[in-house]
Protein backbone atom coordinates (compact mmCIF):
# COMPACT_ATOMS: atom_id res chain seq x y z
CA UNK A 1 0.00 0.00 0.00
CA UNK A 2 1.43 3.20 -0.95
CA UNK A 3 2.56 5.66 1.62
CA UNK A 4 -0.17 8.88 2.34
CA UNK A 5 0.89 11.05 5.25
CA UNK A 6 -2.06 12.57 7.11
CA UNK A 7 -0.01 15.91 7.64
CA UNK A 8 0.49 16.80 3.71
CA UNK A 9 -1.67 18.21 0.90
CA UNK A 10 -2.56 16.89 -2.28
CA UNK A 11 -3.32 17.66 -5.56
CA UNK A 12 -5.18 15.50 -7.54
CA UNK A 13 -2.17 15.25 -9.47
CA UNK A 14 0.05 13.32 -7.55
CA UNK A 15 2.39 16.22 -5.84
CA UNK A 16 2.24 16.71 -1.89
CA UNK A 17 2.52 19.83 -0.43
CA UNK A 18 3.47 20.71 3.22
CA UNK A 19 3.08 23.84 5.64
CA UNK A 20 6.42 24.87 6.27
CA UNK A 21 7.76 28.39 5.54
CA UNK A 22 8.74 28.14 2.48
CA UNK A 23 6.44 25.43 1.74
CA UNK A 24 7.74 22.05 0.42
CA UNK A 25 6.65 20.36 -2.81
CA UNK A 26 7.08 17.14 -3.89
CA UNK A 27 5.21 13.94 -5.66
CA UNK A 28 3.68 11.28 -3.67
CA UNK A 29 4.29 7.61 -3.35
CA UNK A 30 1.37 6.56 -5.56
CA UNK A 31 3.28 8.63 -8.49
CA UNK A 32 6.64 7.52 -8.02
CA UNK A 33 5.45 3.35 -7.57
CA UNK A 34 3.20 4.06 -11.07
CA UNK A 35 6.09 5.71 -12.55
CA UNK A 36 8.70 2.93 -12.10
CA UNK A 37 12.25 3.89 -12.14
CA UNK A 38 12.99 7.96 -12.18
CA UNK A 39 15.71 8.57 -14.30
CA UNK A 40 15.63 12.75 -14.51
CA UNK A 41 13.62 15.20 -13.32
CA UNK A 42 13.39 19.00 -14.65
CA UNK A 43 12.92 21.58 -12.04
CA UNK A 44 12.75 25.82 -12.18
CA UNK A 45 15.54 27.69 -10.82
CA UNK A 46 15.58 29.31 -7.61
CA UNK A 47 13.61 32.92 -8.04
CA UNK A 48 11.41 31.55 -10.66
CA UNK A 49 7.30 32.08 -10.66
CA UNK A 50 5.17 29.40 -10.06
CA UNK A 51 1.45 29.49 -10.53
CA UNK A 52 -1.03 26.97 -8.54
CA UNK A 53 -2.35 24.34 -11.71
CA UNK A 54 0.68 25.16 -13.55
CA UNK A 55 3.27 23.02 -15.23
CA UNK A 56 6.48 24.00 -12.89
CA UNK A 57 8.65 21.32 -14.30
CA UNK A 58 8.93 17.58 -15.64
CA UNK A 59 9.99 13.80 -13.67
CA UNK A 60 11.18 11.22 -15.99
CA UNK A 61 10.84 7.42 -15.57
CA UNK A 62 12.25 4.64 -18.13
CA UNK A 63 8.87 4.48 -19.48
CA UNK A 64 6.98 7.80 -19.25
CA UNK A 65 7.04 11.74 -18.65
CA UNK A 66 5.02 13.70 -16.66
CA UNK A 67 4.41 17.23 -15.74
CA UNK A 68 5.13 18.77 -12.61
CA UNK A 69 2.12 20.84 -11.69
CA UNK A 70 2.52 23.48 -8.56
CA UNK A 71 -0.30 23.02 -5.57
CA UNK A 72 0.75 26.87 -4.84
CA UNK A 73 1.48 30.75 -6.48
CA UNK A 74 4.82 31.78 -5.50
CA UNK A 75 8.62 32.12 -6.00
CA UNK A 76 11.23 29.17 -5.89
CA UNK A 77 12.79 29.77 -2.67
CA UNK A 78 15.46 25.76 -3.06
CA UNK A 79 15.49 23.07 -5.63
CA UNK A 80 16.31 19.83 -4.29
CA UNK A 81 20.66 19.46 -6.02
CA UNK A 82 20.02 15.85 -4.73
CA UNK A 83 17.27 14.81 -6.64
CA UNK A 84 18.70 16.87 -9.88
CA UNK A 85 21.97 14.29 -9.54
CA UNK A 86 20.38 11.23 -8.21
CA UNK A 87 16.63 10.99 -9.57
CA UNK A 88 16.27 7.60 -7.83
CA UNK A 89 15.76 9.43 -4.36
CA UNK A 90 12.18 10.33 -5.65
CA UNK A 91 11.74 6.52 -5.72
CA UNK A 92 13.18 5.82 -2.46
CA UNK A 93 12.16 8.79 -0.15
CA UNK A 94 9.20 10.71 -1.57
CA UNK A 95 8.09 12.65 1.28
CA UNK A 96 11.82 13.19 2.79
CA UNK A 97 15.02 13.32 0.57
CA UNK A 98 13.26 13.37 -2.23
CA UNK A 99 11.61 16.64 -2.04
CA UNK A 100 11.96 18.87 -5.31
CA UNK A 101 11.56 22.80 -4.08
CA UNK A 102 10.36 25.11 -1.67
CA UNK A 103 8.61 28.03 -2.79
CA UNK A 104 7.94 31.01 -0.64
CA UNK A 105 4.03 31.19 -0.97
CA UNK A 106 1.83 33.95 -2.04
CA UNK A 107 -1.72 31.81 -2.38
CA UNK A 108 -2.11 28.17 -2.27
CA UNK A 109 -4.06 26.91 -4.73
CA UNK A 110 -6.94 23.83 -5.02
CA UNK A 111 -5.65 21.00 -2.53
CA UNK A 112 -6.62 18.08 -1.12
CA UNK A 113 -6.64 16.29 2.65
CA UNK A 114 -4.90 12.91 2.96
CA UNK A 115 -8.26 11.23 3.17
CA UNK A 116 -9.43 13.54 -0.13
CA UNK A 117 -6.40 11.99 -2.22
CA UNK A 118 -6.58 8.81 -0.48
CA UNK A 119 -10.48 8.42 -1.91
CA UNK A 120 -9.13 9.62 -5.29
CA UNK A 121 -6.50 7.25 -5.76
CA UNK A 122 -8.03 4.73 -4.15
CA UNK A 123 -6.24 3.48 -1.60
CA UNK B 1 -5.41 -7.36 -32.82
CA UNK B 2 -8.96 -7.15 -31.44
CA UNK B 3 -10.16 -4.82 -28.35
CA UNK B 4 -10.53 -8.21 -26.57
CA UNK B 5 -9.08 -8.59 -23.43
CA UNK B 6 -5.40 -9.21 -22.87
CA UNK B 7 -4.45 -13.14 -22.53
CA UNK B 8 -3.09 -14.71 -19.23
CA UNK B 9 -0.15 -16.37 -19.90
CA UNK B 10 0.19 -19.17 -18.32
CA UNK B 11 2.81 -17.80 -15.71
CA UNK B 12 0.53 -14.20 -14.97
CA UNK B 13 -0.72 -15.57 -11.81
CA UNK B 14 3.13 -16.07 -10.20
CA UNK B 15 3.79 -12.70 -11.31
CA UNK B 16 0.84 -11.29 -9.66
CA UNK B 17 2.09 -13.39 -6.20
CA UNK B 18 5.84 -11.31 -6.89
CA UNK B 19 4.18 -7.81 -6.83
CA UNK B 20 4.72 -7.03 -10.82
CA UNK B 21 2.74 -4.15 -12.33
CA UNK B 22 1.65 -5.78 -15.01
CA UNK B 23 1.02 -4.37 -18.49
CA UNK B 24 -0.92 -5.37 -21.54
CA UNK B 25 1.30 -6.62 -24.58
CA UNK B 26 0.74 -7.70 -27.97
CA UNK B 27 -2.59 -9.05 -26.68
CA UNK B 28 -1.12 -10.85 -23.43
CA UNK B 29 -0.90 -9.48 -19.72
CA UNK B 30 2.48 -9.37 -19.02
CA UNK B 31 4.99 -7.98 -16.07
CA UNK B 32 6.37 -4.91 -16.71
CA UNK B 33 8.59 -4.67 -13.45
CA UNK B 34 8.90 -6.23 -10.77
CA UNK B 35 11.27 -4.85 -7.94
CA UNK B 36 12.32 -1.98 -10.52
CA UNK B 37 12.90 -1.84 -13.53
CA UNK B 38 16.67 -0.79 -13.55
CA UNK B 39 17.80 -3.40 -10.54
CA UNK B 40 16.24 -6.02 -12.73
CA UNK B 41 18.45 -4.67 -15.78
CA UNK B 42 21.78 -4.88 -13.85
CA UNK B 43 21.11 -8.12 -12.29
CA UNK B 44 20.89 -9.39 -16.27
CA UNK B 45 23.98 -7.54 -16.72
CA UNK B 46 26.17 -9.06 -13.46
CA UNK B 47 23.90 -12.24 -12.36
CA UNK B 48 20.70 -13.57 -14.21
CA UNK B 49 17.40 -12.18 -14.53
CA UNK B 50 14.34 -14.66 -15.67
CA UNK B 51 12.09 -13.75 -17.96
CA UNK B 52 8.18 -14.86 -18.88
CA UNK B 53 8.28 -14.94 -23.41
CA UNK B 54 5.07 -17.02 -23.26
CA UNK B 55 3.49 -14.30 -24.75
CA UNK B 56 5.65 -14.92 -28.07
CA UNK B 57 3.98 -17.38 -30.72
CA UNK B 58 5.32 -20.58 -31.13
CA UNK B 59 4.38 -22.05 -35.13
CA UNK B 60 5.27 -25.66 -35.82
CA UNK B 61 5.75 -26.33 -39.53
CA UNK B 62 6.34 -30.44 -39.96
CA UNK B 63 6.48 -32.48 -43.19
CA UNK B 64 8.95 -33.75 -45.78
CA UNK B 65 8.99 -30.33 -47.46
CA UNK B 66 9.37 -28.44 -44.36
CA UNK B 67 12.97 -27.22 -45.28
CA UNK B 68 12.32 -26.19 -48.55
CA UNK B 69 8.78 -24.56 -47.54
CA UNK B 70 10.47 -22.03 -45.06
CA UNK B 71 13.49 -21.15 -47.62
CA UNK B 72 10.54 -19.91 -49.79
CA UNK B 73 8.22 -18.45 -47.18
CA UNK B 74 11.18 -16.34 -45.45
CA UNK B 75 13.87 -14.45 -46.64
CA UNK B 76 16.85 -16.81 -45.21
CA UNK B 77 18.52 -20.08 -45.73
CA UNK B 78 16.59 -22.08 -43.52
CA UNK B 79 17.41 -25.45 -45.21
CA UNK B 80 20.93 -24.85 -44.29
CA UNK B 81 20.22 -24.65 -40.70
CA UNK B 82 21.84 -28.56 -38.96
CA UNK B 83 19.91 -30.44 -36.74
CA UNK B 84 19.37 -28.84 -33.19
CA UNK B 85 20.57 -25.73 -34.89
CA UNK B 86 18.74 -21.73 -34.92
CA UNK B 87 18.68 -18.93 -37.13
CA UNK B 88 17.10 -15.51 -36.60
CA UNK B 89 15.53 -14.40 -39.85
CA UNK B 90 12.50 -12.37 -41.28
CA UNK B 91 9.20 -13.23 -43.05
CA UNK B 92 8.85 -9.93 -45.87
CA UNK B 93 5.76 -9.36 -47.96
CA UNK B 94 5.57 -9.42 -51.34
CA UNK B 95 6.87 -5.88 -51.71
CA UNK B 96 10.52 -6.82 -49.25
CA UNK B 97 8.68 -4.72 -46.42
CA UNK B 98 8.95 -6.84 -43.09
CA UNK B 99 5.99 -8.60 -41.31
CA UNK B 100 8.39 -9.66 -38.17
CA UNK B 101 11.53 -10.84 -37.57
CA UNK B 102 11.67 -14.63 -35.77
CA UNK B 103 13.92 -16.98 -34.64
CA UNK B 104 13.74 -20.45 -36.67
CA UNK B 105 14.92 -23.36 -34.51
CA UNK B 106 15.67 -27.11 -36.31
CA UNK B 107 14.34 -28.61 -33.24
CA UNK B 108 13.72 -32.24 -34.42
CA UNK B 109 14.49 -34.06 -37.75
CA UNK B 110 11.93 -32.33 -40.42
CA UNK B 111 10.36 -30.40 -38.05
CA UNK B 112 11.35 -26.37 -37.08
CA UNK B 113 10.12 -24.32 -34.60
CA UNK B 114 9.36 -20.73 -35.71
CA UNK B 115 9.30 -18.23 -32.74
CA UNK B 116 7.50 -15.05 -33.66
CA UNK B 117 6.70 -11.83 -31.80
CA UNK B 118 3.30 -11.89 -30.12
CA UNK B 119 1.86 -8.86 -32.05
CA UNK B 120 2.60 -10.85 -35.39
CA UNK B 121 1.53 -13.91 -34.48
CA UNK B 122 -1.45 -14.13 -36.60
CA UNK B 123 -0.28 -12.57 -39.48
CA UNK B 124 3.03 -14.29 -39.51
CA UNK B 125 0.14 -17.42 -39.42
CA UNK B 126 -1.59 -16.98 -41.92
CA UNK B 127 0.98 -15.66 -44.17
CA UNK B 128 2.85 -19.29 -43.75
CA UNK B 129 -0.61 -21.16 -44.03
CA UNK B 130 -0.78 -18.99 -47.53
CA UNK B 131 2.82 -20.00 -48.75
CA UNK B 132 2.17 -23.33 -47.49
CA UNK B 133 -0.05 -24.00 -50.94
CA UNK B 134 1.81 -26.61 -53.16
CA UNK B 135 4.25 -27.86 -50.26
CA UNK B 136 3.91 -30.98 -48.11
CA UNK B 137 3.94 -29.52 -45.11
CA UNK B 138 1.81 -28.85 -41.87
CA UNK B 139 1.63 -25.17 -40.02
CA UNK B 140 0.48 -25.44 -36.30
CA UNK B 141 0.50 -22.69 -34.62
CA UNK B 142 1.13 -24.06 -30.76
CA UNK B 143 1.22 -20.92 -28.69
CA UNK B 144 -1.43 -21.12 -26.43
CA UNK B 145 -0.45 -24.90 -24.96
CA UNK B 146 3.90 -23.43 -25.13
CA UNK B 147 5.05 -21.65 -22.16
CA UNK B 148 8.79 -19.84 -22.82
CA UNK B 149 10.81 -18.90 -20.14
CA UNK B 150 13.93 -17.12 -20.66
CA UNK B 151 17.11 -16.90 -18.64
CA UNK B 152 19.34 -14.33 -18.82
CA UNK B 153 22.83 -13.36 -17.61
CA UNK B 154 26.95 -13.97 -17.15
CA UNK B 155 25.50 -16.71 -14.47
CA UNK B 156 22.68 -18.25 -16.12
CA UNK B 157 24.11 -21.24 -17.02
CA UNK B 158 24.96 -21.97 -13.64
CA UNK B 159 21.39 -21.17 -12.05
CA UNK B 160 20.22 -23.70 -15.06
CA UNK B 161 23.02 -26.18 -13.68
CA UNK B 162 21.50 -25.84 -10.60
CA UNK B 163 17.85 -26.52 -11.30
CA UNK B 164 17.07 -29.85 -9.57
CA UNK B 165 15.65 -32.07 -12.27
CA UNK B 166 16.42 -30.17 -15.16
CA UNK B 167 18.07 -33.09 -16.86
CA UNK B 168 19.36 -33.89 -20.22
CA UNK B 169 17.19 -36.69 -22.39
CA UNK B 170 19.60 -38.12 -24.53
CA UNK B 171 16.43 -39.41 -26.74
CA UNK B 172 16.12 -35.82 -27.82
CA UNK B 173 19.73 -34.15 -27.25
CA UNK B 174 22.58 -34.52 -29.87
CA UNK B 175 24.43 -35.40 -26.30
CA UNK B 176 26.92 -33.55 -24.80
CA UNK B 177 25.72 -30.69 -21.29
CA UNK B 178 23.83 -27.77 -21.20
CA UNK B 179 27.08 -25.75 -20.88
CA UNK B 180 28.66 -27.13 -23.75
CA UNK B 181 25.67 -26.28 -25.76
CA UNK B 182 26.50 -23.03 -28.27
CA UNK B 183 25.11 -20.44 -28.84
CA UNK B 184 22.45 -20.48 -31.35
CA UNK B 185 21.87 -24.10 -30.38
CA UNK B 186 18.96 -26.08 -28.99
CA UNK B 187 18.33 -28.86 -26.89
CA UNK B 188 15.83 -31.10 -25.66
CA UNK B 189 15.89 -31.89 -21.64
CA UNK B 190 13.49 -33.42 -19.50
CA UNK B 191 11.55 -31.80 -16.13
CA UNK B 192 9.64 -33.13 -14.10
CA UNK B 193 8.50 -35.64 -16.42
CA UNK B 194 8.01 -32.91 -19.32
CA UNK B 195 10.07 -31.95 -22.13
CA UNK B 196 11.63 -28.98 -22.03
CA UNK B 197 13.54 -27.60 -25.48
CA UNK B 198 16.48 -25.79 -24.64
CA UNK B 199 17.97 -22.99 -26.84
CA UNK B 200 21.16 -21.05 -26.04
CA UNK B 201 19.52 -17.36 -27.42
CA UNK B 202 18.38 -14.19 -25.63
CA UNK B 203 17.62 -10.63 -26.69
CA UNK B 204 19.64 -9.17 -23.85
CA UNK B 205 23.06 -9.39 -25.27
CA UNK B 206 24.90 -11.67 -22.65
CA UNK B 207 24.85 -15.25 -22.78
CA UNK B 208 21.33 -16.95 -22.10
CA UNK B 209 18.85 -19.38 -22.26
CA UNK B 210 15.68 -19.97 -23.80
CA UNK B 211 13.42 -22.83 -22.15
CA UNK B 212 10.18 -23.70 -24.25
CA UNK B 213 7.41 -25.95 -21.92
CA UNK B 214 4.22 -27.08 -22.00
CA UNK B 215 1.67 -24.57 -20.47
CA UNK B 216 0.49 -27.30 -17.37
CA UNK B 217 4.30 -27.23 -16.76
CA UNK B 218 5.61 -23.51 -16.92
CA UNK B 219 4.44 -22.61 -13.43
CA UNK B 220 6.40 -25.34 -11.93
CA UNK B 221 9.55 -24.81 -13.99
CA UNK B 222 9.56 -21.26 -13.11
CA UNK B 223 9.14 -21.74 -9.54
CA UNK B 224 12.30 -23.99 -9.28
CA UNK B 225 14.05 -22.26 -11.40
CA UNK B 226 14.27 -18.98 -9.15
CA UNK B 227 14.32 -21.01 -6.18
CA UNK B 228 17.63 -22.31 -7.68
CA UNK B 229 18.94 -19.68 -8.85
CA UNK B 230 18.62 -17.76 -5.66
CA UNK B 231 21.75 -18.02 -4.42
CA UNK B 232 23.30 -17.16 -7.73
CA UNK B 233 21.41 -13.58 -8.20
CA UNK B 234 18.84 -14.36 -10.45
CA UNK B 235 15.47 -11.91 -10.00
CA UNK B 236 12.41 -12.05 -12.15
CA UNK B 237 12.60 -9.45 -14.71
CA UNK B 238 9.87 -7.70 -17.25
CA UNK B 239 9.03 -6.03 -20.21
CA UNK B 240 10.42 -2.80 -18.99
CA UNK B 241 14.24 -4.37 -18.40
CA UNK B 242 13.39 -6.66 -21.52
CA UNK B 243 13.60 -3.20 -23.76
CA UNK B 244 16.68 -1.39 -22.22
CA UNK B 245 18.86 -4.62 -22.37
CA UNK B 246 18.11 -5.26 -25.94
CA UNK B 247 18.32 -1.56 -27.02
CA UNK B 248 22.02 -1.64 -25.42
CA UNK B 249 22.76 -4.62 -27.25
CA UNK B 250 21.77 -2.68 -30.20
CA UNK B 251 18.31 -5.43 -31.19
CA UNK B 252 15.81 -4.35 -33.16
CA UNK B 253 12.23 -4.55 -32.02
CA UNK B 254 9.32 -4.75 -34.44
CA UNK B 255 6.91 -1.98 -34.43
CA UNK B 256 9.98 0.29 -33.85
CA UNK B 257 13.23 -0.57 -35.81
CA UNK B 258 11.48 -3.08 -37.95
CA UNK B 259 8.45 -2.35 -39.60
CA UNK B 260 6.05 -2.98 -42.46
CA UNK B 261 7.70 0.18 -44.50
CA UNK B 262 10.93 -1.32 -43.96
CA UNK B 263 13.19 -3.26 -45.62
CA UNK B 264 15.87 -5.76 -44.00
CA UNK B 265 18.14 -3.57 -46.14
CA UNK B 266 17.27 -0.26 -44.76
CA UNK B 267 17.42 -2.16 -40.86
CA UNK B 268 21.24 -2.97 -41.89
CA UNK B 269 20.05 -6.53 -41.27
CA UNK B 270 20.38 -7.38 -45.28
CA UNK B 271 22.26 -10.40 -44.32
CA UNK B 272 19.32 -12.02 -43.29
CA UNK B 273 18.60 -12.43 -46.63
CA UNK B 274 19.64 -15.04 -49.02
CA UNK B 275 20.11 -14.51 -52.42
CA UNK B 276 22.40 -17.33 -53.16
CA UNK B 277 19.64 -19.84 -52.01
CA UNK B 278 18.98 -22.72 -54.35
CA UNK B 279 16.20 -25.39 -55.51
CA UNK B 280 15.94 -28.51 -55.34
CA UNK B 281 17.18 -28.45 -58.85
CA UNK B 282 20.14 -25.90 -57.75
CA UNK B 283 18.19 -22.92 -59.44
CA UNK B 284 18.24 -19.69 -57.26
CA UNK B 285 15.07 -20.20 -55.45
CA UNK B 286 11.85 -17.77 -55.76
CA UNK B 287 11.48 -16.79 -52.38
CA UNK B 288 8.94 -13.99 -51.34
CA UNK B 289 9.95 -10.99 -51.64
CA UNK B 290 12.81 -12.17 -53.62
CA UNK B 291 12.63 -9.67 -56.65
CA UNK B 292 11.73 -6.37 -54.16
CA UNK B 293 14.72 -7.36 -52.31
CA UNK B 294 16.89 -7.64 -55.86
CA UNK B 295 16.07 -4.38 -56.45
CA UNK B 296 16.61 -2.59 -53.15
CA UNK B 297 20.03 -4.58 -52.87
CA UNK B 298 21.00 -3.34 -56.46
CA UNK B 299 20.24 -0.02 -55.59
CA UNK B 300 22.60 -0.13 -52.77
CA UNK B 301 25.28 -1.40 -54.42
CA UNK B 302 25.04 1.24 -57.40
CA UNK B 303 25.41 3.71 -55.21
CA UNK B 304 28.15 2.27 -53.33
CA UNK B 305 30.14 1.99 -56.59
CA UNK B 306 29.20 5.47 -57.65
CA UNK B 307 30.62 6.50 -54.52
CA UNK B 308 27.17 8.07 -53.78
CA UNK B 309 25.52 8.28 -50.99
CA UNK B 310 22.34 6.51 -51.26
CA UNK B 311 19.17 8.39 -50.78
CA UNK B 312 17.63 6.27 -48.20
CA UNK B 313 17.43 6.54 -44.62
CA UNK B 314 19.92 3.76 -42.32
CA UNK B 315 19.00 2.65 -38.88
CA UNK B 316 22.48 4.03 -36.45
CA UNK B 317 23.15 4.18 -33.13
CA UNK B 318 23.11 7.54 -31.29
CA UNK B 319 24.58 8.41 -28.26
CA UNK B 320 24.11 11.85 -26.08
CA UNK B 321 26.06 13.63 -23.66
CA UNK B 322 23.34 14.77 -21.27
CA UNK B 323 21.11 12.51 -18.72
CA UNK B 324 17.71 13.16 -20.50
CA UNK B 325 16.00 9.86 -22.53
CA UNK B 326 16.03 10.02 -25.96
CA UNK B 327 12.60 8.37 -26.77
CA UNK B 328 10.72 6.93 -29.83
CA UNK B 329 9.52 9.59 -32.47
CA UNK B 330 11.57 12.41 -31.81
CA UNK B 331 13.10 14.17 -34.75
CA UNK B 332 16.94 14.43 -35.14
CA UNK B 333 17.95 17.50 -36.37
CA UNK B 334 21.12 18.85 -38.09
CA UNK B 335 23.06 20.44 -35.62
CA UNK B 336 23.18 23.84 -37.19
CA UNK B 337 20.10 24.15 -38.80
CA UNK B 338 16.70 25.91 -37.68
CA UNK B 339 13.92 23.09 -36.73
CA UNK B 340 13.02 22.06 -40.10
CA UNK B 341 16.39 20.74 -40.81
CA UNK B 342 15.17 17.32 -39.78
CA UNK B 343 17.51 14.00 -41.03
CA UNK B 344 16.00 11.86 -38.96
CA UNK B 345 13.46 10.23 -36.58
CA UNK B 346 14.22 8.24 -33.13
CA UNK B 347 12.62 4.31 -33.33
CA UNK B 348 13.68 3.64 -30.14
CA UNK B 349 15.78 5.16 -26.85
CA UNK B 350 16.47 5.51 -23.42
CA UNK B 351 19.11 6.07 -20.60
CA UNK B 352 21.28 3.50 -21.04
CA UNK B 353 21.57 1.89 -17.28
CA UNK B 354 24.78 0.22 -18.03
CA UNK B 355 26.86 2.80 -19.82
CA UNK B 356 24.93 5.88 -17.87
CA UNK B 357 24.53 8.24 -21.00
CA UNK B 358 21.27 8.41 -23.30
CA UNK B 359 21.50 6.01 -26.18
CA UNK B 360 18.57 5.96 -29.49
CA UNK B 361 18.55 3.97 -32.54
CA UNK B 362 17.45 6.21 -35.19
CA UNK B 363 16.68 6.48 -38.65
CA UNK B 364 18.57 9.49 -40.49
CA UNK B 365 20.07 10.31 -43.79
CA UNK B 366 22.39 8.30 -45.14
CA UNK B 367 24.37 11.78 -45.29
CA UNK B 368 24.10 12.11 -41.81
CA UNK B 369 24.77 8.35 -41.02
CA UNK B 370 28.67 8.71 -40.65
CA UNK B 371 29.95 7.32 -37.38
CA UNK B 372 30.85 10.27 -35.29
CA UNK B 373 28.72 12.82 -36.86
CA UNK B 374 27.19 15.33 -34.64
CA UNK B 375 23.22 15.54 -34.80
CA UNK B 376 20.29 17.25 -32.58
CA UNK B 377 17.71 15.38 -31.06
CA UNK B 378 14.36 17.28 -30.32
CA UNK B 379 13.52 16.19 -26.98
CA UNK B 380 10.08 18.27 -26.13
CA UNK B 381 11.21 21.20 -27.65
CA UNK B 382 14.99 21.25 -26.85
CA UNK B 383 18.17 20.29 -28.73
CA UNK B 384 20.02 17.66 -27.11
CA UNK B 385 23.47 17.01 -28.95
CA UNK B 386 24.05 13.42 -29.86
CA UNK B 387 26.64 11.55 -31.97
CA UNK B 388 26.02 8.73 -34.71
CA UNK B 389 28.25 5.47 -33.01
CA UNK B 390 28.44 1.82 -34.01
CA UNK B 391 25.92 -0.55 -33.07
CA UNK B 392 25.95 -2.88 -30.60
CA UNK B 393 25.71 0.35 -27.68
CA UNK B 394 27.28 -2.66 -24.79
CA UNK B 395 29.04 -5.94 -25.51
CA UNK B 396 29.33 -8.64 -22.60
CA UNK B 397 32.72 -9.20 -21.42
CA UNK B 398 34.16 -12.31 -22.90
CA UNK B 399 36.89 -14.30 -21.18
CA UNK B 400 40.22 -14.45 -23.14
CA UNK B 401 40.28 -18.03 -25.28
CA UNK B 402 42.87 -20.28 -23.56
CA UNK B 403 45.98 -19.88 -25.69
CA UNK B 404 46.58 -23.02 -27.61
CA UNK B 405 49.69 -25.13 -26.94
Amino acid sequence: MPTIPENLQYTAEHEWVDSGTPVTIGITDVAADALGDIVYVDLPEVGAAVEAGQVFGEVESVKSVSELFSPVTGTVAEVNAAVVDGPELLNADPYGDGWLIRVEVDTVGPVLTAAEYRELTGN
Amino acid sequence: MTDAAPHRTPLTAEHEALGATLTPFGGWLMPLRYAGELAEHRAVRTAAGIFDLSHMGEISVTGPDAAAFLDHALVGAISGIRLMGARYSMIVAEDGGVLDDLIVYHNAQGEYLVVANAANRDTVVSALTERASGFDVSVVDGTDRTALIGVQGPRALEVLEAVPGLSATAELSLGGTLRELRYYACTGMGFAGTAVLVARTGYTGEDGFELFVDAGAAARLWRAVLEAGEPFGLVPAGLSARDSLRLEAGMPLYGHELTRDVTPFDAGLGRVVRFDKVDADGEPLEFVGRAALARVAAELEKAELDEETPSRRILVGLAGEGRRPLRADYEVLAPDGDTTAVVGRVTSGGLSPTLGHPIALAFVEASSGAPGTPLHVDVRGRREPVRVVDLPFYTRPRPPSAARP
